[in-house]
């Protein structure tokens, strides 16, 4: 028996495999087709304190090896979510985060004093980097200050794992990490999408309907890892990483580079197995590396 | 039936014409019925262009012998690609994915619609509702003759209507311009699938003589079963919905086009 158990900050996890906010719904809409109970954790759609309808159609673009979207956060705001939803999967037996944003501090604030009455929940992933709605989130994520002032305003009210999500739409990923982490984050994940765009020649025309959205998939994976890295570099706090990860190679790859647990996000669309695939094939690597704690591969790159 | 993503056996391609192939798939495990309107996510194996899976109507299915079929019209890399396949060949499915129409009541008069690779869910559709009543009128419109596929199969399960956009075969025009039309009011119920300018036109007309009329809408998709919030429609009274799940099959009043 390997073992595959992580922590972050207080939060055990049984095994490093997460899903990535948006593109895992609110866990059951999976369970068709997977046991949810063999996650370490999942991420839950981004969750804004009032609800919100989200961009206009087209909110998708498919590119080489990846996708744009331009969702815009649509949600039934943080009640909805605290009343309706959450009964729903608090009886999981696996960790549970919810993925917060906001267009401004006093929006972060009321929806983490929300969160912290919820008893069971993991933690939040304080989303400081959607590419998608203005001043969503991203406004605050891109300058140190912007994060650092959102980052401890939350931390103030809200007690339980603080994992932050950064955005690759940054010049140095690393500036940003330490000034979150100095603001009191437990935890940090990464990456966000990659703000892109696509354009239809025929009719020359943007193909999203906010022309500019955030990249996923296969396509950003070279760049996620590099951030991943740099950051492991940069901070002490456990890091998530994601982007690209479609397979338990690539998730390996991500704790090689100093990630302590993953998220895997586009992957879940073209394969609803894939988290549990993923777990699989970590410890059949594992096993054929003769390595029996996962400890062992986390930051384990060889230089 | 829940939802499953399997790796499904092609037990035959047929080629109905130059730019449509029938894909009939082995589905050993299909116990209950699939729904009118309901389609599958297949993904396109082995492709370097088409990264997500590409969803189509059921066209029809077979318990019997556990198979379904699927219309693909190439459009684009990933239909011209899965229209390659051999039968043996195995491609990942996800079914079945969405909301049925809605079935008519005893003897009402029916028409169903489908323009283009639309016509695929008028088939499952005009089987589902045999038992119910008898008056199960079909239009099926086009652009030329040559692009009218499985005539025969569709005149043994309903009244066979036909229009193409240069005459070639039925009446010429648009399906909206049909004979049809010009008792609308006879109808009981509409149900439609094709281009959205096609669904808009008849859910219109169809509102206008207070016909009840159901459209199944394609838009394009992230997942096909409701997490990715990539594929949703505007609505009058809901807001933005989900066509892979709260659909693909809206009422046409319900829809902001
Ligand atoms: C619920 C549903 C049911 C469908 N049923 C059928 C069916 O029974 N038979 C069938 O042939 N097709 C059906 N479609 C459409 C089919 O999914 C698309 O034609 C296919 O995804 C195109 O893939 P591609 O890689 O060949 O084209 P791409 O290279 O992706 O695109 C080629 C062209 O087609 C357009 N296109 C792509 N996807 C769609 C879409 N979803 N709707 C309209 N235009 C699109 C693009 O804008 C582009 O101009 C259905 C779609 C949905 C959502
Ligand atoms: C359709 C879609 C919706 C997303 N919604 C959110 C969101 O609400 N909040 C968030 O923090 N990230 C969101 N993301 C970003 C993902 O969580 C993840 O950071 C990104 O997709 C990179 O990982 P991947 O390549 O594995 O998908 C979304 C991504 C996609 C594709
Ligand atoms: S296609 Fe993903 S939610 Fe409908």
């Amino acid at each position: 028996m390997v073992n595959l158990k992580v922590k972050i900050n207080d939060i055990e996890l049984k095994n490093p495999v997460l899903t990535a906010s948006g593109t895992f719904g609110y866990g059951y809409e999976f369970s068709d087709f997977i046991d949810l109970n063999r996650l370490g954790g999942f991420v839950v759609k981004g969750t804004t304190l009032h609800p919100r309808q989200g961009n206009a159609y087209p909110r998708m673009a498919e590119t080489p090896s990846g996708m744009l979207n331009a969702v815009g956060l649509q949600n039934k705001g943080v009640d909805y979510f605290i009343e309706h939803i959450y009964p729903k999967i608090k009886d999981v037996d696996s960790k549970v985060f919810v993925n917060l944003s906001g267009s401004t501090v006093e929006d972060y604030i009321i929806g983490a004093e929300k969160l912290n009455e919820v008893k069971g929940l993991a933690g939040i992933e304080l989303n400081i980097s959607c590419p998608n709605v203005k001043e969503g989130g991203m406004a605050f994520g891109v300058t140190c200050p912007g994060a650092e002032a959102v980052v401890k305003a939350v931390r103030e009210v809200y007690d339980s794992t603080l994992m932050v999500k950064l955005s690759p739409n940054v010049t140095d990923v690393a500036e940003i990490a330490r000034a979150v982490e100095g603001a009191g984050a437990d935890s940090i994940s990464l990456i966000n999408t990659l703000l892109g765009m696509a354009v239809d020649a025929e009719k020359r025309k943007p193909i999203l309907s906010t022309v500019t959205g955030g990249l996923s998939g296969p396509a950003v994976k070279p760049v996620a890892l590099r951030m991943v890295w740099q950051v492991a570099n940069a901070v002490k706090v456990p890091i998530v990483g994601m982007g690209g990860i479609m397979n338990a190679t690539d998730a390996i790859e991500f704790l090689l580079a100093g990630a302590t647990a993953v998220q895997l996000g586009t992957a879940n669309f073209i394969d609803p197995e894939v988290t549990v695939k993923v777990v699989e094939g970590i410890e059949e690597y594992m096993n054929r590396h003769n390595i029996s704690d996962i400890h062992d591969i986390i930051g384990g790159l060889q230089l | 039936m829940n939802k499953t993503v399997q790796e499904l056996a092609i037990k035959e391609n047929v080629q109905l014409n130059e730019d449509t192939n029938l894909l009939i798939f082995e589905a050993p495990d299909l116990k209950e019925d699939l729904l009118p309107g309901q389609f599958a996510n297949v993904l396109v194996k082995d492709s370097t262009t088409t990264f997500l899976r590409r969803p189509f109507s059921i066209y029809d299915f077979d318990k019997k012998t556990g198979s379904f079929s699927l219309i693909i019209k190439k459009v684009g890399d990933g239909t011209r690609k899965l229209c390659q396949f051999n039968a043996g060949e195995k491609l990942s499915v996800i079914y079945p994915l969405g909301k049925s129409f809605s079935l008519p009541n005893r003897d009402e008069k029916v028409l169903l619609i489908g323009g283009g690779s639309g016509i695929a869910p008028m088939m499952i559709m005009a089987k589902a509702i045999a038992h119910l009543t008898s008056e199960i009128h079909i239009l099926l419109g086009a652009r030329a003759a040559k692009d009218h596929i499985e005539l025969e199969k569709f005149e043994k399960v309903g009244k066979l209507h036909l229009t193409t956009e240069d005459g070639s075969l039925g009446e010429k025009g648009f399906v909206i311009h049909h004979s049809l039309f010009n008792d609308i009011k006879s109808f009981d119920r509409i149900y439609t699938c094709g281009p959205n300018p096609m669904m808009k036109a008849i859910g219109d007309i169809a509102i206008e003589n207070d016909v009840p009329c159901e459209v199944s809408l394609e838009n394009m998709m992230g997942c096909g079963f409701g997490v990715c919030l990539c594929c949703v429609t505007d609505t009058h009274d809901k807001g933005h919905q989900c066509v892979c799940t709260d659909g693909p099959v809206f009422n046409a009043k319900e829809v902001k086009w």
